[in-house]
């Protein structure tokens, strides 16, 4: 399976909508690729300036509630052509959540206190977090410390990852079925 | 899993398109029908594109249309509409609605035979439960869940759950669906069905015409249902007869078989809630979510700008038909504007040989082609700052129909009585 993780974002807010995610006035655009220089254009988070914290992360932590909103899946699809490919929070809004993993990529929830002491311990421009799927184990690195922190995602989700997404998971499987 | 006890609408139809269970209580669901619009298939198509699957799974199964913003209004969506042309064209997609014949999708595929009892139907529209007006289940999905409906046939859902609504009593003259709908999303909130399906049951329903019952699962979804479900009676062989006269010896023959898709007696509900609507008034939303809802003697008198009718709410025949009943042989109030877009060329047509069309010109309406437009903001009657919107469509979120605007969502009569009197206000056709 694909390793997913790297250099991490921390955005300590709840409730980050897809609207901050990506507005919608980009929704006329018809390539992934389009969505790239508007990422979190319009988070409100005190601090967070998009041109430069956002280059070389692969990995966003946050708080409860992320993806909530609109349904679009430009949300996902602005973080995959951004190179973020993996979202760790305390809570996510279930259509965000599934597109994600329809997208291959992991959207992973852990318990509250533990992404506080995320955020308490780690959080900072040179933190790497890097996940394994099949153990459902996250290693944390900053600086030299570092730290293993278990999750669990379900086996479908897993199986959609593994296979890089809804589109190929399905292709392989279920040909041209219909009714 | 309802194994032992009755099936719900829901489940019957899950059990009969059940292709594969990956894991847990997740069903991989064969389709009937996946339907297409050009603002969210481009990006399907492109991805498919780029991963060298540019294929679709059946083309007869695929329907799609150009709606949201026709005729184009600039680069971006000219684009958008081109590609679903060379996409349509390339895959030998036969029913494919283009301008001239383009209407609004759910109010365009039901009026072509598209939609039958027991069917399973996904697109990438959030309003897509609309169809379930014909037993049928229908969701809105993700880009990602069109692709894979496009390529293989197929879309995961949870196993549902299900609220049954049953609507008693009697609806009083000038009361609607929409109202009906209105009120009981007020009832029961913007999240009072999400994840469910929602059937709507009871007297009132069986009662309602294929139209009514299609205006009253369109908004299904903003109670974050699923899918609503009207159950298949002889209204529903009716309306599709001329589709189905080949397949059925009679209407009787057709309505036995559909029976099959109506909930065993002893199906299991999340929920049942009854309403009585005999004393129900018209109902209209007032703020930014459409579970803000009140009587419209509550806000009579606010002032608005536009008045808007269409949609796939309420831009049917039977809509346009009671518009022009309130304003018979009237002109609306110097102080507002109308715009009315008939939902499909077919109602356009029928609304021109019934002497509709010149109802709203002669009353000082601007009658506009059949489009999504400004229902969404994006086109034709986009409001400004600061401007209020009386209309027939399904959202009200602040800035819907134009950044900074106010959408207060309401019937056909409520509309066209507010287009006279140039602010809010109750129809001749309903009286206290
Ligand atoms: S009429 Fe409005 S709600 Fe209906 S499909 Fe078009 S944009 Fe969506």
């Amino acid at each position: 399976m694909h390793t997913f993780g790297g250099k991490t974002l921390f955005l300590d807010r709840s409730d980050i909508n897809t609207d901050e995610i990506i507005p919608a006035k980009y929704l006329t655009e018809i390539s992934k690729k389009a969505l790239q220089p508007y990422l979190l254009e319009d988070l409100n988070l005190e601090g967070f300036d998009p041109a430069k914290d956002i280059a070389g992360c692969r990995v966003i932590v946050t708080r409860a509630n992320f993806g909530c909103g609109s349904s679009r899946e430009h949300a996902p699809w602005a973080l995959e052509v951004n190179g973020i490919h993996m979202v760790i929070a305390q809570s996510f809004a279930r259509i965000f959540r599934q597109n994600m993993f329809n997208c291959g990529m992991p959207a992973i929830d852990l318990p509250e206190e533990i992404i506080d002491r995320l955020f308490n311990e780690f959080s900072g421009p040179d933190t790497e977090i890097y996940a394994d799927l099949e153990t459902g184990e996250l290693t944390v690195e900053k600086q030299g410390q570092r730290t293993k922190i278990a999750f669990t995602v379900s086996e479908f989700d897993r199986a959609l990852v593994a296979a890089g997404g809804w589109v190929e998971y399905a292709d392989a499987r279920y040909g041209t079925t219909g009714s | 899993m309802q194994e032992n006890t009755g099936k719900t609408a829901a489940e019957k139809i899950f059990d009969a398109h059940r292709v594969d269970n990956p894991a847990g209580d997740m069903v991989v669901l064969g389709l009937d029908a996946v339907f297409c619009h050009e603002i969210t298939t481009p990006v399907a198509i492109n991805d498919l594109i780029a991963r060298g699957k540019d294929r679709v799974f059946d083309p007869s199964r695929i329907m799609a249309v150009i709606d949201h913003v026709t005729p184009a209004k600039d680069s971006k969506t000219a684009m958008q509409g081109k590609i679903m042309r060379d996409w349509a064209r390339r895959h030998h997609i036969e029913y494919f609605f283009d301008i001239g014949r383009n209407g609004v999708c759910h109010a365009l595929f039901p009026e072509k035979g598209f939609v039958r009892p027991g069917y399973t139907i996904i697109m990438g529209d959030s309003h897509t439960c609309t169809h379930g007006a014909f037993g049928a289940f229908a969701a809105g999905v993700g880009t990602t869940d069109l692709e894979v409906g496009i390529l293989n046939g197929v879309c995961a859902f949870h196993y549902p759950r299900s609220i049954k609504i049953e609507i008693t009593g009697e609806l009083p003259d000038g009361v609607f669906a929409k109202d009906v709908i209105l009120h009981i999303i007020g009832q029961i909130g913007v999240n009072g069905a999400t994840d469910c399906v929602i059937e709507f049951a009871g007297p009132v329903v069986a009662a309602m015409s294929m139209e009514a019952r299609m205006t009253l699962c369109n908004m299904a979804v903003e109670a974050g249902a699923t899918c609503g479900i009207c159950y298949p009676d002889m209204t529903t062989v009716d309306y599709l007869w001329p589709f189905i006269r080949t397949e059925y010896d009679s209407r009787q023959a057709a309505l036995e078989d559909y029976r099959r898709w109506q909930p065993d007696k002893g199906a299991a509900y999340q929920q049942v809630l009854k309403f009585d609507v005999t004393d129900l008034p018209p109902q209209l939303t007032y703020g930014y979510k459409p579970d803000k809802v009140c009587p419209v003697s509550e806000m009579q008198g606010t002032a608005v700008d536009q008045i808007y009718i269409g949609s796939c709410t309420n831009g049917r025949i039977e809509d346009l038909r009671v518009a022009a009943r309130v304003l018979s042989g009237q002109r609306i109030n110097d102080s507002v504007r109308g715009i009315v877009s008939p939902a499909t060329p077919e109602i356009y047509q029928k609304a021109l040989d019934e002497g509709i069309i010149k109802t709203f010109m002669d009353a000082g309406f601007c009658v506009a082609n059949p489009t999504c437009g400004a229902c969404l903001g994006m086109s034709c009657g986009v409001i400004a700052e600061g401007e209020v919107c009386a209309s027939t469509t399904n959202r009200n979120f602040y800035g819907r129909m134009g950044k900074g605007g106010m959408v207060h969502l309401m019937s056909p009569a409520t509309a066209a009585a507010t287009a006279l009197a140039g602010h809010i206000a109750n129809s001749n056709l309903y009286r206290e």
